[in-house]
C-alpha cells in the first residue's frame, strides 16, 4: 500500500532535555522524521521541550511547541490544531511513555487521532520483563533460563537447576531493589532470604547469569505487510554486564558467522512479529555464550534509539526518515534507496569498511559517583570512527572523544601499575579500554586479558597488533624508518601524534615524512552498498589507501567545524548551531562541507552539507580534509570550545578563519590581554590574577582578595573551578588543579558574593552591533551559567543596569573585531555591572534565544561572518510575550551518591524552555524561592 | 599466536591493472574472473560454494576470516574459488568450535590469495570496467610473465565448468524410506540445498552433470531439481536437453541459479553475460504473486532476459530484482516447473526465500495425489 492519504497532519513527539540514556540521536531522528513526513505533503506539527534542538526549528516543522511534554500540553496542540496522526516512535522512551498516557487517558480517541508506527501492547509487552519472558517462551525463542520461587527451599532447588552464577530478581520491587548478582554459591543462601524478604509477594525470580556473554544488536525495519530487513549488526567488544550504552561498540559484527547470523536475523523477526503490529525501526538485543554458541534473546525496543542513530551513520541507510515513511503507509519495496537513489529502500547495507563507538563519559562531573560501568548507563556522549581496518577505527573514535589521548596509547600516558591494571580489567571504568593494551605493553598474556575482561579474542588480537607496531617503530628513529611500517600505522589508525611519540620526534616531521613517501589519506564513500552500486550521497571517511574518491569541486568552500561528542557543558546547542550555520552558508551559494564524528547529532546528517566528512575535529585529520578541499576558509565559532580551540593552530597554518579573527579569539580568552582591553574601554571587572603555583596564588591573592574563584584556564563548563575563603582552601585547591591539569594556569578572580549574575549575545560585524538576547539568571552568581536558570529578558535588573550591559557588549565586541557572535557574562554587584567574561562564538543560549524570539540568529550571523552580509542588512522582529526561561536539567539520579551540588563548575546535561506570561507565574516563583537550594562551592 | 612474515603478491588485472600486496593461502600462482562478493558474513559458505568455480573473489568486507572454518559448513568438499583478495587477512581465528584457520583451510585447498588491497578501488574499477580476468601470484613478479599465464586464462563467456565441479558418480543424501524421491542434476550443487530438501523429507539422488535424462529417470523420483553452478549457461547444451526431457515428462521441477538458466534456455529463453553480476547477500527481490518481498542471497554472473520472459508465451515472471529490475524467477506455464535466479537455500545469507522448497514439496505432494486419483 503506498501513502496513507487520509494522514494530512501529524504530530511527531520530541524527547525533551538531554539526560543521560536520551542525548541528541532523538533530535536526529525526530527531524528526519519530520522532514521525510513534509516530502509527503504532510503538516508537521512537533512538541519538545528542548530548545537546543533542529526539529524544534521552523526549518524542519510547520508547527512547533516548545512546551512542557505533558498531557495538559497535548490536549493544547489538540485543542488547536486538527491532528490526523501522531507518531511517537521518534522521542525515545519519554515520547512513547508520553503517548500511553495519552492512549490511557482517552485522549487521542477523543480528538480523533491515530497513533502510527506504533504497537501499545507490544510496547507493553517488551517492558514488563515477566511478560516479554513468557511470551518468549511461547514462541519458543530462547530467552536466559529463569525460574520463580516462592520459598527458599524451591530458590535452592532452582539455583541447583541452573548453576550458577545467577541473578537474582525480588518480584513487585521497585527499580529491582533487593536483587543481585550471585557468583559463589556460598553467598547464595543469604541473598535468596534477603531478596523473598524484599519482594513484597516474597517471590523471587531466579535466573541464569549471561554476565561476560557476547553480546549483539541488530537494527530492524519492517512495514506493515511484514517486510523485513536488517540495516546493521552491532557487537559489543564490552560483553555482558555493561550497558550497551556504555559499551565500546562495533559494526557490522565482527565475530559472528553466518549461520548465528541468520539465526539472530529469524530471531529478530520472529520477536517483532510476536509482540505486535508496528511499522518502522526496532532494535533487538541478543546474547551468545562463547562457549557453547547458545543464542537468547535479551531484549527489544519497538522505536528508533541510539542505536537506530547509530545505525544510520554507520550504513549511510536513514533508518528515521525510512521509519517515518513507513508509518505513513508506504512498504519498504516502495521507497528507494536514499544514498544511490537508483536502488530499493528493502535493502541491506554492505559495510567496506568498520565503525567503532566509544562512550563518552563525564565522571570527573560528578565527584563521589561510582566509576564503574554496569548496568546502568553513565556515559554523556559518544563518538563514531569509520575506518578500512578495526584498529584504524578505533583509534579514530579516540581521538574524536577530546579526552586529550591521541589514540590507543603511545601518548605518555601509559598505565605501568600491574596491581592497578589488573584491577580496572576485571573493574570496568571509562579508562579500560587503554588498559588492554596497556596491560599487553607490560606483558599480561591474551588469555589472561581475556579470562578477565570476557573480550572476544579477535578483538584482543587486533589490538595487539597495535602492541606490536608500537614496539618495532619505537625501534627506529624518524631518520630510518621503513615506509611501509609507518603506512602500516596510519592504516592501523595511529596518529602522527602517537609515531612522533614513538620515534621521539615532532609531529610535524612525521607529517613530512609521510608527504615525502607519499603516505596520504584518501577519502572513500559510505554508500550502503561496499561500491557495488553508484551512489549519489557525498558522506565521506578517511583511510589510508590508493584511491580517493572525495572529488573537489570548483565551487567557492567553506568548512564547518562540528562540536564533536556530547559532554558536560557542550551538547547539542553547538550542533543547532552548525545546522544553521551549514544552511546559511548554502543560502549564500557556498559549498559547505562538515566535519564532525558524533553520531547522534544532525549535523552528520548526510543530506544536511553539501560534503559531509565523517571525521575527528582532531587536527590531523582536519588539516588534511582542509589540505585537500582548499576551502576559503573555516568556521570555528558555531562548534563549541572543540571548534574554536583549533583556531590558533589554523592561524598558525594560514588557514583563513571564517568570522572574528584569531587574535581577537585569543584576546577574550586570554585574561591579561582581555583585562587590559576592559581597563582601555573603562568597563569593570573583578579583581583577578594568574598563578603558576601555590607560592604565586598565595601572592595574587593579596591584591584580589577573599572569596575568590579559582580556576584552571583554557578548560570547558567550568572544570574544576572552585569558590575559596581562605588561604588553606587557596593552596589546597590550586595544587590539585595543577596535579589534574599539569604545566596548566591558574586564574584567581575575586568573587563577587551575592551578585547577580546575567549574560548578553550578539551579533558583530566589525562596526556594528545587535544584541540578540539579554538574560538574567535566578540563581546568585556562583553558580556555574549553564546549571543556573536564565530568563529572557531580565526580570529584575534596572534600565540603568541593563543599559550598561547592551553598551559594555558593543564596546568589547567592535574592540575585539568580532565578525560573528559573542557571548559576554556579567555580575552585577552593588550597583556596579561587572564583565565576568567573553566567548567570542556561539554560546548555549543563543538556539535558546532564537526559539524564544522566533528569530533565526545563527543564520544572521553566519552571513555576517561569510561577509555577505553587514549587521545594517537585518532587522530581526523578535516575538515573545512574557519571558523565557531556560532550564537546566540534570541527570544525578544516575549517580546516587551524588548529591545535587551546584556551584562554579557546570553539571547539568540538558536544558528545556518555558514561557511564562509574567513573574506571578507558579513555576518561575517556584524556581525564584529554591534559588539559592543547592549552592555550594 | 602472532602474524607471519608473509611474502608480497601481485594481482594483474587483464586491463593492466596492477595491485600490490601480501601473500595469503597458498604460495602460488591463480587466475580466473575477478568477481565481488558482498556478504559481511558467511565467507566458508562462498569459498566453498561450486558456483565461484573459475572465479577470483574479491571479499568486499574489510576483515576475512575472523572466526576461521568448521567443516561441517563447508558447501562442498573443500574451497572452489579460484584465488581470493581481501584487505585485511585475520590469521588467528576467534570461535570455541573452529577446527581450523582461515589460512589453514585455504592451504589445505591450495587457494591462492592476496591481502592489504584497496579492495573497494577493486570493486569500483569492475563496476566501471566490467567483470574481467586477473592473475594473483606470490612467485612471479615479472611482468611478462605474469602476462603470458594471465593470456592462457580462458574468457568466462562460452565456459563450460559445470562437468568440472560436478560429481563423478551418483550419491544420495537423505532418508531412502523419505517421502519424496528427487533426483538432482550437479551442476555445481551446494550440500545447504540436499539439505533443504532432506530436512523437508526428501530422498536426493545426485547425478553428474552430464548424465542423461532416461538414467535420472529411472530412480523413479518424484521431482527433478536443477542445481546452481559455474559457467556459462549457453555452452551447457547437454544440460539443456535433460531439462527438456523433464518438462516433456511433465514432472515437478525446481531450478536454482545455474539451473534456472538452464530451465530458462529449455524454454526458449535466452541467457546473457552480465556487466559484474550479483554476488551477495542483500538482494532485493519482489515476489511478484505474494507482493512480499524476500532478501536473497545471489551468485551469479549470468542472466535470463527478462524482456524475453515478458514477451515469452509459456513463461510467466514470479520474481524480480528491486535494484535492478532483472529476471529472478519464472514459472513454466502449463508445467510443474519453476525456477529462480537466487539461492532460496541462503548458506551464506537470509532464510527468507525458503518457502520455495516448500512450494517444490507441495508441487510433488499434488502430483501424487493426482496421479492417485
Amino acid at each position: 500500500m503506498p501513502l496513507d492519504t487520509s494522514i494530512k497532519s501529524v504530530l511527531i513527539i520530541g524527547s525533551g532535555p538531554i539526560i543521560i540514556g536520551q542525548a541528541c540521536e532523538f533530535d536526529y531522528s525526530g527531524s528526519q522524521a519530520a522532514r521525510s513526513l513534509r516530502e509527503e505533503g504532510i503538516e508537521v506539527s512537533l512538541i519538545n521541550s528542548n530548545p537546543a534542538t533542529i526539529m524544534t526549528d521552523p526549518v524542519t516543522a510547520d508547527h512547533v511547541y516548545l512546551l512542557p511534554l505533558t498531557r495538559k500540553s497535548i490536549i493544547q496542540i489538540l485543542e488547536e490544531r486538527k491532528i490526523d496522526a501522531v507518531l511517537p516512535t521518534m522521542g525515545g522512551q519519554t515520547a512513547l511513555n508520553l503517548a500511553m498516557e495519552c492512549e490511557q487517558a482517552g485522549i487521542w480517541q477523543k480528538y480523533g487521532v491515530r497513533t502510527i508506527g506504533v504497537d501499545f501492547a507490544g510496547i507493553d509487552m517488551a517492558e514488563d520483563r515477566e511478560k516479554f519472558r513468557l511470551l518468549m517462551e511461547r514462541e519458543g525463542i530462547p530467552v536466559p533460563r529463569a525460574r520463580t520461587a516462592a520459598s527458599f527451599l524451591e530458590g535452592k532447588e532452582i539455583a541447583q537447576e541452573i548453576g550458577f552464577p545467577l541473578v537474582l530478581r525480588p518480584s513487585y520491587t521497585m527499580g529491582g531493589t533487593g536483587g543481585g548478582f550471585v557468583k559463589d554459591p556460598a553467598d547464595f543462601d543469604k541473598a535468596l532470604t534477603r531478596a523473598l524478604h524484599m519482594s513484597p509477594v516474597h517471590q523471587v525470580l531466579i535466573e541464569e547469569s549471561i554476565f561476560g556473554w557476547k553480546e549483539y544488536e541488530l537494527e530492524v525495519l519492517r512495514d506493515h505487510a511484514g517486510n523485513h530487513i536488517v540495516i546493521c549488526s552491532i557487537e559489543n567488544l564490552d560483553p555482558m554486564g555493561i550497558h550497551t550504552g556504555d559499551s565500546v561498540t562495533v559494526a557490522p559484527a565482527m565475530t559472528l558467522s553466518d549461520p548465528h547470523m541468520q539465526r539472530m536475523r529469524n530471531m529478530a523477526f520472529q520477536v517483532m512479529d510476536a509482540i505486535g503490529e508496528f511499522s518502522g525501526g526496532c532494535n533487538v538485543q541478543f546474547s551468545i555464550d562463547p562457549n557453547s554458541e547458545r543464542m537468547i534473546v535479551i531484549e527489544i525496543n519497538p522505536r528508533v534509539s541510539r542505536s537506530s542513530a547509530l545505525a544510520s551513520k554507520a550504513t549511510g541507510y536513514p533508518i528515521a526518515r525510512v521509519s517515518a515513511k513507513l508509518a505513513v503507509g508506504y512498504r519498504l519495496d516502495e521507497l528507494p534507496n536514499q544514498i544511490t537513489q537508483t536502488t530499493s529502500a528493502f535493502f541491506e547495507p554492505s559495510l567496506d569498511y568498520v565503525i567503532v563507538k566509544i562512550p563518552r563519559w563525564n565522571f570527573a562531573k560528578f565527584r563521589g559517583a561510582d566509576e564503574s560501568l554496569g548496568l546502568q548507563m553513565k556515559s554523556v556522549g559518544e563518538s563514531m570512527g569509520i575506518g578500512r581496518s578495526f584498529n584504524e577505527a578505533l583509534q579514530k573514535a579516540i581521538q574524536s572523544l577530546e579526552l586529550k589521548r591521541n589514540g590507543m596509547g603511545a601518548d605518555g600516558k601509559e598505565l605501568t601499575n600491574l596491581e592497578q591494571l589488573m584491577y580496572s580489567l576485571e573493574h570496568p571504568s571509562w579508562d579500560r579500554l587503554w588498559h588492554v593494551k596497556d596491560a599487553m605493553l607490560m606483558g599480561v598474556p591474551l588469555k589472561s586479558i581475556q579470562k578477565v575482561t570476557k573480550i572476544d579474542r579477535w578483538f584482543l588480537e587486533e589490538i595487539y597488533k597495535l602492541v606490536k607496531l608500537e614496539k618495532q617503530i619505537s625501534a627506529h628513529t624518524i631518520a630510518d624508518l621503513p615506509r611501509d611500517l609507518l603506512l602500516e600505522a596510519k592504516q592501523n589508525g595511529f596518529a602522527d601524534r602517537q609515531v612522533a611519540h614513538m620515534l621521539q620526534c615532532w609531529e610535524s616531521e612525521v607529517y613530512a615524512l609521510r608527504e615525502k613517501l607519499g603516505i596520504q589519506r584518501v577519502y572513500k564513500l559510505v554508500d550502503t552498498c561496499a561500491a557495488e552500486f553508484e551512489a549519489v550521497t557525498p558522506y565521506y571517511y578517511s583511510t589510508f589507501e590508493d584511491e580517493n574518491e572525495s572529488v573537489v569541486s570548483d565551487k567557492k568552500k567553506v568548512v564547518i567545524f562540528g562540536s564533536g561528542p556530547n559532554r558536560i557543558g557542550q551538547g547539542i546547542e553547538f550542533d543547532y548551531c552548525c545546522v544553521h550555520g551549514v544552511l546559511a552558508a548554502k543560502e549564500e551559494g557556498f559549498e559547505t562541507i562538515m566535519i564532525n564524528c558524533n553520531p547522534e547529532t544532525v549535523s552528520t546528517d548526510f543530506n544536511v552539507s553539501d560534503k559531509l566528512y565523517f571525521e575527528p575535529v582532531f587536527w590531523e585529520h582536519i588539516y588534511d580534509i582542509i589540505r585537500h578541499e582548499k576551502p576559503e576558509g573555516v568556521i570555528v565559532q558555531l562548534g563549541g570550545q572543540t571548534a574554536l580551540k583549533l583556531a590558533e593552530k589554523l592561524d598558525r597554518y594560514n588557514i583563513p578563519i571564517i568570522g572574528t579573527p584569531y587574535d581577537a579569539l585569543d584576546m577574550a580568552e586570554d585574561r591579561g590581554r582581555f583585562s587590559e582591553l576592559l581597563k582601555e574601554l573603562g568597563i569593570p571587572y573583578p579583581q583577578f590574577g594568574v598563578a603558576e603555583n601555590a607560592n604565586d596564588a598565595l601572592d595574587v591573592i593579596q591584591d584580589v582578595g577573599y572569596p575568590a574563584l579559582v580556576r584552571p584556564s583554557y578548560v570547558l563548563g567550568g572544570q574544576s573551578m572552585r569558590i575559596v575563603i581562605n588561604d588553606e582552601e587557596l593552596e589546597e585547591h590550586v595544587v590539585n588543579v595543577l596535579k589534574e591539569i599539569p604545566g596548566n594556569r591558574v586564574l584567581i578572580d575575586h568573587f563577587l558574593d551575592g551578585a547577580i549574575e546575567a549574560e548578553c549575545d550578539a551579533i558583530c560585524d566589525g562596526e556594528d552591533v545587535i544584541i540578540i538576547g539579554m538574560m538574567e539568571h535566578i540563581e546568585p552568581a556562583g553558580i556555574h551559567s549553564g546549571d543556573s536558570s536564565a530568563v529572557l529578558p531580565p526580570f529584575s535588573l534596572g534600565d540603568l543596569h541593563k543599559m550598561k550591559m547592551d553598551e559594555y557588549t558593543r564596546k568589547i565586541a567592535v574592540a575585539l573585531g568580532v565578525k560573528g557572535l559573542i557571548n559576554i557574562q556579567f555580575a552585577i554587584h552593588r550597583d556596579e555591572v561587572y564583565v565576568i567574561e567573553a566567548n567570542p562564538r556561539a554560546s548555549r543560549t543563543v538556539p535558546f534565544i532564537a526559539k524564544a524570539y522566533g528569530v533565526p540568529y545563527v543564520n544572521m550571523a553566519t552571513k555576517v561572518m561569510l561577509g555577505t552580509h553587514k549587521v545594517k542588512d537585518f532587522d530581526p522582529k523578535p516575538m515573545l510575550k512574557g519571558y523565557a526561561i531556560k532550564e537546566p536539567i540534570f541527570s544525578f539520579d544516575k549517580f546516587p551518591n551524588v548529591n545535587k551540588e551546584l556551584g562554579p563548575e557546570m553539571k547539568s546535561t540538558g536544558e528545556r524552555i518555558y514561557f511564562i506570561e509574567d513573574l506571578n507565574d507558579e513555576y518561575f516563583l517556584k524556581l525564584y524561592r529554591e534559588r539559592n537550594l543547592y549552592l555550594s562551592r | 599466536m602472532s602474524v607471519p612474515e608473509r611474502p608480497d603478491a601481485i594481482l594483474l588485472l587483464s586491463d593492466g591493472t596492477v595491485f600490490e600486496g601480501k601473500s595469503i593461502g597458498k604460495i602460488g600462482t591463480t587466475t580466473g574472473e575477478l568477481a565481488f562478493n558482498t556478504g559481511m558474513t558467511g565467507y566458508q559458505e562462498v569459498f566453498t560454494d561450486p558456483s565461484y568455480f573459475g572465479q577470483i573473489l574479491i571479499a568486499t568486507h574489510t576483515h576475512i576470516g575472523n572466526y576461521g572454518t568448521i567443516k561441517s559448513e563447508n558447501e562442498s568438499q573443500g574451497a572452489k574459488i579460484a584465488g581470493l583478495v581481501v584487505k585485511n587477512f585475520a590469521w588467528n581465528p576467534s570461535r570455541y568450535n573452529a577446527d581450523n584457520s582461515l589460512q589453514g583451510f585455504l592451504e589445505e585447498s591450495g587457494i591462492v590469495g592476496i591481502s592489504n588491497i584497496d579492495t573497494r578501488q577493486l570493486v569500483r574499477h569492475i563496476r566501471t570496467k566490467g567483470a574481467m580476468n586477473a592473475i594473483i601470484s606470490s612467485e612471479y613478479f615479472s611482468p611478462d610473465e605474469l602476462e603470458s599465464r594471465l593470456a592462457a586464462c580462458p574468457p568466462m563467456d562460452g565456459l563450460e565448468l559445470a562437468s568440472r565441479v560436478s560429481c563423478t558418480t551418483p550419491y544420495f543424501a537423505g532418508d531412502p524410506g523419505a517421502d519424496f524421491k528427487v533426483a538432482a542434476l550437479d551442476i555445481g550443487i551446494k550440500n545447504s540445498i540436499l539439505r533443504c530438501l532432506v530436512d523437508r523429507g526428501c530422498y536426493v539422488k545426485v547425478f553428474p552433470a552430464k548424465t542423461p535424462f532416461e538414467e535420472m529417470a529411472a530412480f523413479a523420483p518424484d521431482g527433478y531439481f536443477l542445481s546452481n553452478g559455474p559457467g556459462d549457461p549457453a555452452a551447457m547444451d547437454y544440460a539443456v536437453e535433460t531439462c527438456e526431457k523433464i518438462l516433456a515428462a511433465d514432472k515437478p521441477l525446481f531450478g536454482i541459479c545455474l539451473g534456472h538458466q538452464i530451465l530458462a534456455r529449455a524454454s526458449g529463453l535466452p541467457t546473457y553475460k552480465m556487466k559484474f553480476g550479483h554476488r551477495g547477500i542483500n538482494h532485493p527481490v519482489k515476489n511478484l504473486e505474494s507482493g512480499r518481498s524476500e532478501m536473497t542471497s545471489q551468485n551469479h554472473g549470468f542472466a535470463v532476459s527478462l524482456g524475453a520472459a515478458l514477451n515469452a508465451d509459456d513463461v510467466d515472471v514470479t520474481h524480480t530484482n528491486l535494484n535492478d529490475d532483472t529476471l529472478e524467477g519464472i514459472r513454466v506455464r502449463g508445467k510443474k516447473a519453476f525456477s529462480v535466479q537466487y539461492h532460496p537455500e541462503a548458506s551464506p545469507g537470509p532464510h527468507d526465500s525458503r518457502y520455495l522448497f516448500d512450494q517444490f514439496i507441495e508441487m510433488m505432494q499434488a502430483e501424487r495425489e493426482l496421479v492417485k486419483a
